[in-house]
């Protein structure tokens, strides 16, 4: 196989234009191209969706109301009404990597949820931010989370350990999920492509019909895992919201 | 839009209407209306809580594996991290990292256990059957069950 068409090829960085802010390499890369094409397409579907806000809502229009009534039902089935000043937040995070999944599916383009520079830096941010809620409204009361309730006292000094390491295991959980899902289903398509041209003719179409059923469930994936890192986001604010 | 549970109550919005038609509406449909709206909304309200049990993911058995695989070794991960960190600020070289790699696969296995037990994942999630607005009584009990 040639060079450049490596399974793993699809995820190289490539600067588009260098950017140095005081010895700080801050290009703009592939993966900000797509950030921005991602905001960029959010925006249009929203903006867009919303210019007539007609009573009797269009097609377009529906699918807006659609994912607005997707994630404030999900904050209200997880978080309960209390969750009502974090919607932007959480529906920005689920459009974001949503949208970012499906420009990932496109040919050609570039997956930056396939990043755990970029997963792990979104999980963090929920994280701290998640922390300092649950810091903000319960003050000290919060240390309490690290001492499952009903437990002897005794155990105290082995279970807190544990339920902080629990704590802290939870934005490599969050952002290993989404990026090793994407990583994977992406790379699996590549290395099936691969076998298309190099079986040829003779027994090419038997990868291709794998390639295609594939493609539909990365689609699913690309769904689902922006489902799953939104509710586990949803369910997080739950828990600093509520403590136990 | 009402998706927080906001409900407008029926009479304001039977209400609303004669305003705009004038007297030709008799108010007795507007009731019976307001009455019809209630019960579909009483009716929307109680099918999303039947939906509430499926409102998880759908898992496959692969993707099951694979959540409780990255729940293991993150936990593991973090304890490592933990315990390398202590060793190289206390310089007690390789003990800390003994002791936390252990408690960080203990955490890693109350991770999985939480999740199967349907908590879904890791410290103090939420129980999947208590609501948000659960009674003190409900959580009383929900509490004593878990310290048994």
């Amino acid at each position: 196989m040639a060079e450049g068409h490596s399974p793993l090829a699809q995820f190289e960085i490539k600067k588009l234009v260098d950017i140095n802010i005081a010895g700080v390499d801050a290009s703009f890369t592939n993966s900000s191209l797509f950030m921005v094409l991602t905001v960029a397409t959010v925006t249009l579907f929203l903006v867009g969706g919303m210019r007539r806000s007609a009573l009797v809502p269009g097609r377009w229009q529906s699918m807006v109301e659609l994912s607005y009534g997707f994630i404030a039902n999900m904050i209200r089935d997880t978080v309960g009404s209390e969750g009502r000043p974090y919607f932007p937040f959480i529906f920005t995070i689920f459009m974001f990597v949503l949208v970012g999944n499906m420009w990932g599916m496109m040919p050609y383009s570039f997956t930056f949820t396939s990043h755990i520079a970029v997963t792990f830096a979104m999980a963090f941010f929920i994280f701290i931010g998640v922390t300092l809620i649950a810091i903000a409204k319960h003050k000290l009361h919060f240390l309490s989370f690290f001492m499952p309730p009903g437990v002897p006292i005794i155990m105290a000094p082995l279970l807190v350990p544990i339920e902080i390491i629990s704590y802290l295991s939870r934005p490599i959980s969050l952002s290993v999920r989404l990026f090793a899902n994407m990583l994977a289903g992406h790379t699996l398509l590549k290395v099936f492509a691969g076998f298309i041209i190099s079986l040829g003719i003779a027994a090419g179409w038997l990868p291709f019909v794998f390639v295609v059923a594939l493609t539909g469930l990365e689609f699913v994936i690309a769904f689902l895992q922006a489902f799953v890192f939104t509710i586990l986001t949803c369910l997080y604010l739950n828990d600093a919201l509520h403590l136990h | 839009m009402d998706a927080f549970g906001r409900r407008c109550a029926a009479p304001e919005d039977a209400d609303m209407t004669p305003d705009q038609d004038g007297p030709s509406g008799p108010p007795e449909d507007l009731s019976a209306f307001g009455q019809k709206l209630a019960n579909a909304r009483k009716q929307e309200e109680s099918r999303r809580l039947w939906r509430k049990d499926t409102n998880r993911p759908p898992q496959s058995a692969l993707g099951l594996a694979f959540r409780v695989a990255v729940e293991l070794v993150s936990a593991v991960a973090v304890g490592l991290a933990i315990g390398w960190g202590i060793d190289a600020w206390l310089d007690t070289k390789p003990w800390a990292m003994v002791v936390f790699i252990v408690l960080g696969g203990a955490a890693g296995v109350m991770n999985v256990y939480r999740m199967a037990a349907g908590m879904s994942g890791g410290i103090g999630y939420t129980r999947e059957n208590q609501t948000p607005e659960a009674t003190s009584a409900d959580t009383a009990r929900e509490e004593g069950k878990d310290g048994g």
